[in-house]
């Protein structure tokens, strides 16, 4: 225990993601020692929290790509609850906490006062959850693309409204439980046949620059945030975050579901620029969607019945279909 | 107070008449109000506009019930709705027309003619004038110069630069035009 | 400078003039054309330095005008009845949040029934939400009134609105004095927020508060509204100084020294009850005015003074809560609560939906206050038959269908037979 720890040799030069070990140039914004840490320690987010883990990332990412001038507008939810228990904030950038719905409008309008002020330099983004974004504040997320307005908004999807008690939104998948799907009667949790996928809505708005990203993947997450920071306009960005606490899962999970939604084909990891996928993140171990199922216990009325449960071969339909429809597998040589 | 309503239908710039006659008493430096009623508005269907005049501050919000005068810009009128309602026994009545008031076939209104004052009631034909000088069936400007004609509460003077403010150009001057025209023949047939 | 010109786009000129940096509106019958004459202003370039923003929707606009006036951008906004109560989550957001926002609000009637003409119950749904509501008697001063609004929203950090009676005054064209950009620009400087987003000193705003403060929070709010109180007389009495003429301030009083009458009203009807007065005191009747232009914060020190020489007081409300009687009507009862011989206080409720309120109408109402007042509130040219008509049928029938339907049919027979009448 008093041992000093020996350096192991493999640690140095790898791309893990916080690795301090590595060239300056060579290390993701979270380790470099000027990260700017907008959301530093104190909040009080569940442990094993995605969203908490997504919003760091892609906080300093944008701060690091504006050169710190940054203002965020948050819509009520996880984030903005564990954030600012009052009396405290642990932002450590100006921040606002909008209403449910109308993030996108009021980051739009500080956009507005940017550049009447002459400030354009200053840029905004705009967070919301799932709930917030594709569900309550569409209209005003709908309003902000079509106007190509100069904002970035970052959706933190944990697939239901987790902070008023786990109830469905628009982005939780068919067949899970929630509050208001509950796993019981002859169809039970969430129904098939429902659900929008918001990002390929943003797409369609033919906007400058829209990504899926994970917290498996912090790299690429990152990546996509500096990135977006790089155009002006309307940008979209959906970050699949899980939620332990929702989902029935183990804190420690948190990753290691983020990846199997990956591999799996549930959440396809893509870019698009003014209307067109330029880009997508291949599967490299195609998984069934019974082995990231079986880790949730939201699914656990339909991992009862093994993978031949006609909800698990429902979802695995729907995984199927992303692959298809986003080409996820490397083509057959 | 002079008050003023005007009827038309929709699409024949009923308002406007209204607003270019607030503008001409005010060049005159008097207090005008000029607002619509509102009805929900599609073409063809009647409105009515109304314009007050005044050396005072006009302070009164209502429709105008008993007018000092009427233009109507559509006799077609007549027979939708009882349009000379509340016309002061006085007043001032100018229907836009080329037929003389016996041809329009109104009993109720020959009755309203035949208690006006001499040369209170006035046709002219104001939709043939702008036919001829501005080449749209748009008699409002012409009706207001017949009106001042025949009224007197405002000038042609003010009449013809109220037109020009509201329709800048040629447009302006082919308005003024009908204007002048419908003043000329009112003015000729009250000298008579 | 005097113009001819309607009341909408007067507004828009003095807004202008305002220097508003964010105009973000979304359309809504009566205020489209204030809202247009903005954008068109904006983009010829006479108001510089501003942007326009077409929203999707009115919680949008108000949404857009707190973000900006937040990053410290002065912010204008407009609506009107339905969109007022479709931002009005965003109306109680900006209050809360103290953002100097002005909005002009043309006066329409809620429905259901769905009705565009003018009354003052938008108004009314959004008296609590904290905004300092202003009424326009005339053109000249809705106009006034904005120059006015920026610089009260500006001094103490409240959110305004300046009320307007839709079509009454928007759409009335009239002898309007526009002021010289110097004159307003003495009276209203650059904005200076009292909070602002700003990556040089970073804020938190919009967090939660719990119990154990939200009433402390409240209460501050209360204290800034009587504080506006004071402000505002200081600030109407600046404007006179300035600009020649009175806008603004809590009320006016209209040959009221001697009355034993006094009517209470808000916005253009103002206008009308005054032709009403004159003509009742050529007849010898000892009756006066009270315009009240400042509804929230309640001037209810400021009436008592006035009310409390009068024996009658007949309160007109341009708008009902069904389930109470007028709003007007019922501040106005509390204000004279302390008084040692309180006047007798007479409700009526004028002009609801857009019903033009004719000045014989008001002299009838004022003479029965004299002779035969009434208890609760008294209905202005209601069609009782008609009312009675639909009530019997009411009793009788389940499937009654909507309470318009039959109104209307009604009326229809009685114009018919009005028309048969005068044919014999």
């Amino acid at each position: 225990m008093n041992e000093v720890q020996k350096l192991k040799f493999y640690q140095k030069g790898t791309l893990t993601v916080g690795n301090r070990l590595v060239d300056e140039d060579k290390r993701n914004v979270q380790a470099s020692l000027d990260r700017s840490n907008s959301l530093t320690s104190g909040h009080r987010a569940c442990q094993g929290c995605g969203e908490a883990l997504g919003a760091r990332y892609a906080i300093d990412a944008a701060m690091r790509a504006c050169d710190s001038r940054l203002i965020a507008v948050n819509a009520t939810g996880c984030l903005e609850v564990f954030t600012t228990p009052y009396p405290e904030t642990s932002w450590q950038i100006p921040w606002m906490h909008s209403l449910f719905g109308n993030a996108a409008a009021v980051a739009t309008g500080v956009a507005a006062a940017m550049r009447v002020l002459g400030k354009s330099q200053t840029r905004v983004v705009a967070q919301g959850g799932d709930g917030g974004t594709t569900d309550i504040g569409f209209g005003c997320l709908s309003g902000m693309f079509e106007r190509n307005d100069d904002v970035l908004y970052i959706c933190y999807d944990n697939e239901g409204y987790m902070n008023t008690g786990v109830q469905r939104s628009s982005a939780t998948p068919p067949a899970a439980r929630t509050a208001t799907t509950p796993a019981v009667g002859s169809a039970p949790g969430n129904v098939f046949g429902t659900g929008k996928f918001a990002p390929k809505i943003a797409v369609a708005h033919d906007i400058p620059y829209v990504a899926t990203a994970s917290v498996a993947d912090l790299h690429d997450l990152e990546a996509k945030v500096l990135k977006a920071m790089t155009f002006r306009g309307a940008r979209y960005i959906q970050i699949n975050v899980p939620c332990p606490l929702g989902w029935g899962a183990a804190s420690h999970d948190t990753i290691r579901l983020a990846r199997l939604a990956i591999e799996t084909g549930l959440f396809p990891i893509f870019e698009a620029e003014s209307g067109y996928v330029t880009n997508v993140r291949k599967i490299r171990r195609p998984t069934p969607v019974f082995e990231y199922l079986k880790l949730q216990k939201r699914f656990a009325h339909i991992v009862r019945g093994g993978p031949e449960d006609p909800g698990v071969r429902g979802l695995q339909a729907i995984a199927d279909r992303h692959i298809r429809d986003y080409g996820l597998l490397e083509a057959e040589a | 107070m002079f008050e003023v309503r005007i009827h038309g239908r929709g699409g024949q710039g009923v308002v406007t008449a209204a607003e270019m006659l607030s503008v001409a008493a005010f060049l005159e430096g008097k207090h005008a109000q000029a607002f619509p009623s509102f009805g929900s508005e599609r073409m063809g269907a009647p409105v009515v506009a109304f314009c007050r005049i005044s050396d005072k501050e006009i302070r009164l919000r209502e429709p105008i019930q008993s007018p000092d005068a009427l233009i109507v810009q559509d006799p077609t009128l007549f027979k939708a709705l009882d349009v000379t309602e509340g016309l002061k026994p006085s007043g001032y009545l100018i229907v836009n027309t080329a037929r003389g008031f016996a041809e329009l076939r109104e009993p109720r209104l020959d009755l309203v003619v035949a208690r006006l004052p001499k040369g209170h009631a006035v046709t002219a034909p104001a939709t043939e004038l702008a036919m001829k000088h501005i080449h749209r069936p748009a008699p409002n400007t012409a009706l207001l110069g017949a009106f001042a004609a025949a009224v007197g509460v405002v000038a042609l003077d003010s009449v013809l630069e109220a037109i020009r403010r509201t329709f800048p150009g040629a447009v302006g001057e082919a308005n003024v035009e009908a204007a002048k025209a419908a003043h000329a023949l009112i003015a000729a047939k009250a000298a008579a | 400078m005097f113009q001819q010109i309607e009341g909408s786009k007067a507004m828009a000129r003095a807004i202008a003039l305002c220097r508003p940096q964010v105009v973000c509106a979304y359309p809504i019958t009566p205020q489209t054309h204030i809202v247009e004459g903005l954008g068109e202003l904006i983009r010829t370039g006479e108001l510089q330095n501003s942007e326009f923003i077409n929203v999707e929707s009115e919680f949008a606009a108000l949404s857009v005008a707190i973000g900006a006036s937040a990053a410290g951008a002065r912010a204008y906004t407009a609506t009107a009845s339905q969109g007022l109560l479709f931002m009005a989550e965003a109306v109680y957001n900006a209050s809360g949040l103290g953002l100097p926002i002005v909005m002009t609000l043309g006066n329409r009637a809620i429905g259901a029934p769905i009705n565009i003409w003018n009354d003052h119950s938008d108004a009314m749904a959004m008296s609590e939400s904290g905004w300092i509501q202003l009424f326009a008697e005339t053109n000249q001063e809705a106009a006034d009134l904005h120059v006015f609004a920026f610089r009260l929203a500006e001094e103490l950090s409240v959110p305004t609105m300046v009320c307007v009676d839709g079509f009454i005054l928007t759409h009335a064209v009239e002898r309007i004095d526009i002021p010289e950009q110097a004159t307003v620009d003495a009276f209203l400087p650059p904005f200076e927020p009292m909070q602002c987003l700003d990556p040089d000193d970073p804020i938190s705003i919009g967090a939660m508060v719990g119990p154990d403060a939200f009433t402390e929070v409240r209460y501050l709010e209360y204290h800034k509204q009587h504080a506006a109180l004071g402000l505002i007389e200081r600030l109407a009495t600046e404007f006179q100084r300035l600009f020649g003429r009175q806008a603004g301030g809590l009320l006016r009083t209209y040959e009221a020294a001697d009355a034993e009458i006094l009517v209470v009203a808000m916005g253009s009807i103002n206008g009308t009850i005054k032709d009403a007065i004159d003509e009742m005191r050529a007849d010898g009747m000892a009756i006066g005015l009270v315009t009240l232009v400042a509804f929230r914060p309640f001037p209810g020190d400021a009436l008592r003074q006035v009310l409390a020489r009068a024996t009658d007081v007949v309160v007109i409300d341009r708008a009902i809560d069904v389930g109470m009687g007028g709003p007007l009507a019922s501040d106005i009862a509390i204000a004279m609560r302390g008084l040692p011989a309180p006047p007798a206080m007479h409700s009526a409720i004028v002009g609801l939906g857009g019903r033009p309120v004719p000045k014989a109408s008001l002299i009838r109402l004022f003479r029965q206050a004299a002779i035969q007042p009434w208890e609760g509130p008294h209905f202005l040219d209601l069609n009782e038959r008609v009312v009675g008509h639909e009530l019997h049928r009411r009793r009788t029938t389940r499937r009654v269908g909507p309470a318009a339907e039959g109104i209307l049919k009604e009326l229809e027979k009685e114009r018919v037979a009005r028309l048969a009448e005068e044919a014999q």
